[in-house]
């Protein structure tokens, strides 16, 4: 018998009861909580969806009427953004696996840590009190555009609220990694020796610590609008709504790279494992990185360029959006040239990040068309925007949120699924994904505006198309979830390195003890994907 | 022949840019299959660490820059003569209220949809009375946000003969998808003999006349059905449960009620019902009067 089967307690063991997770300083409990409240958030945007979908599939009234119609796509967008994605893979992965993969046995902040989970939980309370307080869930959009979220009757000041409060948990998530990432690297890992998530994480941090505040600020006129009568945004009482529309893209456009950039973080974790080589370019992919968050702070005009912005401004914007493209295909290239002379296997989670790769190019070249001006003021606020904006989001975000949970479950469970079912449900989630999206950007090429109840006849076959996908997507969906939910209290064992991995989390034991590592992890020669039994390419 | 002037600049810059997107959507996909099999763990059971060519890393930077300036340039080109009208141009007024396009032209008429001159430059000087909008005529490949508060403008050239829909592309409340209204490209002749058409209201009671031009009635039906607000029909004189400051009351509604809702709209609000959306209307007494004098005889 070798040291590492002998018994260990495992951080699930290591206390007991609710009040232990519900306090706990450890940073993989803190992980769970967010998974599981981030799982159900999800399940309860994309019923929301289904809902709109449903309502979308003749012109007319089908399920709703106009005023709740608008009220579900202001909570889809509310919830998904604001409760899913962007606290998805940092609240999540970045928590449970940074930590693993600097060779560390906590956060900076473990109290800190807990607070931005309850910080999180308090503004879910208020977004979801919408429901039941007051005239109802905003009926605004996601984007809250004054002046009208300052003179609708519904529940708005909630809102943005929630908002406000998720914001304060997203902050002090990024200051925590960003102080992680400085002080507890594992002795002699650098910088450039960091797997490639780490770095990821750090230049989403480093957005979320600078440009949330702004959306804080933003939300809080807002609310003295509504609440005090302070001319801000509303002309009726002195305000400039494009002020608003300002002030929210500058938070909300480096928002979108909150979303992205730690989804590529995953993907460039998951290939060179699946490959069994060592990533192809990782400066190129690490500093494109920080590239992406820093163009990505000047570019939020190009939400802007139909709010009769000035010849010179949107020339600047327009450009300016082009640039980030260059940083975000080095990736891609890098990441394709990484499974050359690789040897692969082709596992769940290699799946989800290929699909990633697929999904992200749709929604990434759609941006391409979305910057250019001239096609923007046709496509801007139709449809094509939301096929855009869902294919970055979920097809790019949400698979690699499922890929990481494919990946590290093993590690995190200490059990395994079953790989049949796993790969059915990605294929059709893949299918369907595409049937419920790619309609959409046809539909915005037609002309047919987003936030539309009702549509004209012409384009009731590609909204019913998408209909149709939806079902698909949702049932995969449901197969996916349940199937690993299953494997986490059925599955079979799974060994501590299931995909034979060499980032120092696979070092330690699946599920690893409260501390992480019972012994110093070994940090791989000549660079974290240095695979030792590859050739060499000299 | 395109429908307008820019129709042809939004769909260069559109399909350029999707042409170059397709190309290399399937390409990558291709190479990345193609690795996925070469490269398998049965055909190459060892792999090897490569860790990256300064020449490729450089070469798959240059390439995607000179395409996206190229896709940027095209875009500019096909947007920057939208920035600016000629001097000749037909200016009209187009004003975007929940949820209703008007369209007032410089001799007094008034419509609610837009006719043009063919071959004509038009500008169209844009109002919103309350929240944002934006006129969207997909035709024309063309839409611009109508804030209130704020002196936008945009221009065409109808090139085509033809009626085209013109849609709201900014959210701006409950019928948002029901603010439509459409463009009828006609003639010159044709189109000068429309517009020296009077309007005749002198049949209508100047209340209607009054609320036509408000859009009561994108609220209001006068047949009892519900819209966004309590219908017209036997609103006078009908006992409503009202909402002011949190507290239920009612009230009959009469002349005063009626008065003090359209100068106060935010003062009360009929339960059951959105609050926050009713207008304040710059309106003189006598024109109230007339509006009250209309809405009693709506039975």
């Amino acid at each position: 018998m070798t040291v590492d089967t002998l018994p260990y307690t495992t951080f699930y063991k290591a206390k007991k009861g609710i009040i232990s997770w519900l306090f706990t300083l450890d940073h993989k409990r803190v992980a769970l909580l967010y998974l599981y409240s981030i799982i159900t958030f999800f399940l309860v945007g994309a019923s929301l969806g289904i809902l709109m979908r449903l309502e979308l599939f003749h012109p007319g009234k089908d399920i709703v009427e106009p005023h709740t119609y608008n009220q579900i796509f202001t909570l889809h967008g509310v919830i998904m953004i604001f409760l899913f994605i962007i606290p998805s893979i940092p609240a999540v992965f970045g928590n449970f696996f940074l930590p693993l993969l600097l060779g560390t046995d906590d956060v900076a902040f473990p109290r800190l840590n807990l607070f931005s989970f309850w910080l999180y939980a308090i503004g879910a309370l208020f977004a979801l009190g919408t429901l039941v307080f007051g005239d109802g869930p905003a009926d605004t959009g996601w984007t809250f555009y004054a002046p009208y979220s300052v003179r609708t009757g519904t529940n708005v000041t909630m809102s943005v609220v929630a908002a406000f409060v998720l914001g304060f948990s997203s902050i002090l998530t990024g200051l925590n990694f960003i102080v992680t990432i400085h002080r507890l690297r594992t002795p002699g890992m650098g910088f450039n020796q960091m797997p490639l998530f780490a770095w990821s994480l750090y230049a989403t941090s480093w957005i979320q610590l600078l440009a949330t505040p702004v959306i804080g600020i933003t939300l809080l006129m807002i609310v003295a609008e509504r609440v005090f009568g302070v001319g801000l945004f509303d002309p009726s009482i002195g305000g400039d709504p494009v002020l608003y529309q300002h002030m929210f893209w500058i938070y909300s456009h480096p928002a979108v790279y909150i979303m992205a950039l730690p989804a590529m973080g995953i993907v460039s974790e998951i290939i060179p494992t699946f490959a069994q080589r060592t990533i192809f370019g990782y400066k190129a992919i690490a500093y494109s990185s920080m590239a992406i968050a820093f163009i990505g702070y000047f570019v939020w005009g190009h939400h802007m360029f139909t709010s009769g912005m000035s010849g010179p401004a949107a020339y600047i914007f327009s450009i300016l959006t082009f640039l980030v493209a260059i940083p975000t295909s080095i990736k891609v290239f890098n990441w394709i040239a990484t499974l050359y002379k690789g040897s692969i296997n082709i596992d769940t989670p290699l799946l989800f990040a290929l699909a990633f790769i697929f999904n992200f190019l749709i929604g990434g070249l759609t941006g391409l068309v979305n910057g250019a001006l001239a096609a923007d003021i046709h496509l801007h606020d139709t449809y094509f925007v939301v096929g855009h904006l869902h294919y970055v989001m979920f097809g790019g975000t949400g698979f690699a949120f499922f890929g990481a949970l494919h990946y590290w479950f093993p590690k995190i469970w200490g059990k395994m699924y079953n790989k049949k079912v796993a790969n059915t449900a990605f294929a059709t989630l893949l299918i369907g994904f595409n049937i419920l999206y790619f309609p959409m950007i046809i539909l915005g090429i037609m002309g047919m505006p987003r936030r539309y109840y009702d549509y004209l006849p012409e384009f009731t076959f590609w909204n019913q198309v998408s209909t149709v996908g939806s079902w698909i997507t949702v049932s995969s969906l449901i197969v996916l979830i349940v199937n690993l939910f299953v494997a986490a209290r059925k599955g079979k064992k799974a060994p501590d390195n299931p995909w034979g991995g060499i980032t120092l989390e696979w070092q330690t034991k699946s599920p690893p003890p409260l501390e992480n590592f019972d012994k110093m992890p070994k940090i791989p020669e000549g660079g974290p994907y240095n695979y030792p039994n590859a050739k060499s390419s000299n | 022949m395109y429908a307008s002037n820019f129709v042809e600049g939004v769909d260069f810059s559109l399909y350029f840019i999707l042409a170059i997107s397709v190309f290399f959507l399937v390409g990558i996909t291709a190479v990345m299959i193609y690795f996925l099999f070469r490269y398998s763990k049965k055909r190459n059971p060892v792999a090897t660490n490569i860790e990256g060519s300064w020449t490729l890393e450089i070469i798959w930077t240059v390439v995607p820059t000179i395409l996206v300036l190229l896709m940027f340039w095209y875009g500019w080109v096909g947007y920057r003569p939208m920035l600016t009208a000629p001097d000749d141009a037909m200016e009209i007024q187009a004003v975007g209220q929940m949820w209703k396009w008007t369209f007032n032209y410089d001799n007094g008429k008034s419509s609610d949809t837009l006719v043009i001159p063919i071959d004509k430059p038009i500008k169209l000087n844009l109002v919103s009375k309350d929240v944002l909008h934006s006129l969207y005529i997909p035709a024309f490949r063309l839409k611009q946000d109508v804030v209130p508060g704020k002196d936008f403008s945009m221009w065409f050239i109808g090139q085509k003969l033809g009626r085209y829909d013109i849609l709201c592309a900014e959210y701006c409340g409950q019928l948002h998808s029901y603010m439509l209204s459409s463009v009828t490209v006609v003639e010159n002749d044709k189109f000068n003999t429309w517009l020296a058409e009077k309007q005749d209201n002198s049949n209508e009671h100047p209340g209607l006349t009054l609320m036509k031009k408000n859009a009561c009635f994108s609220c209001h039906t006068t047949d009892g059905s519900r819209l966004v607000g309590p219908s017209f029909k036997g609103v006078v004189g009908r006992s409503e449960t009202i909402i002011v400051d949190g507290k239920e009351k009612t009230i009959t509604v009469d002349a005063d009620f009626i008065k003090h809702k359209l100068q106060n709209p935010l003062s009360s609000n009929v339960k059951g019902f959105q609050s926050g959306l009713m207008p304040k209307l710059p309106l003189s007494d006598d024109e109230i009067s007339h509006i009250i004098d209309y809405v009693s005889t709506i039975k």
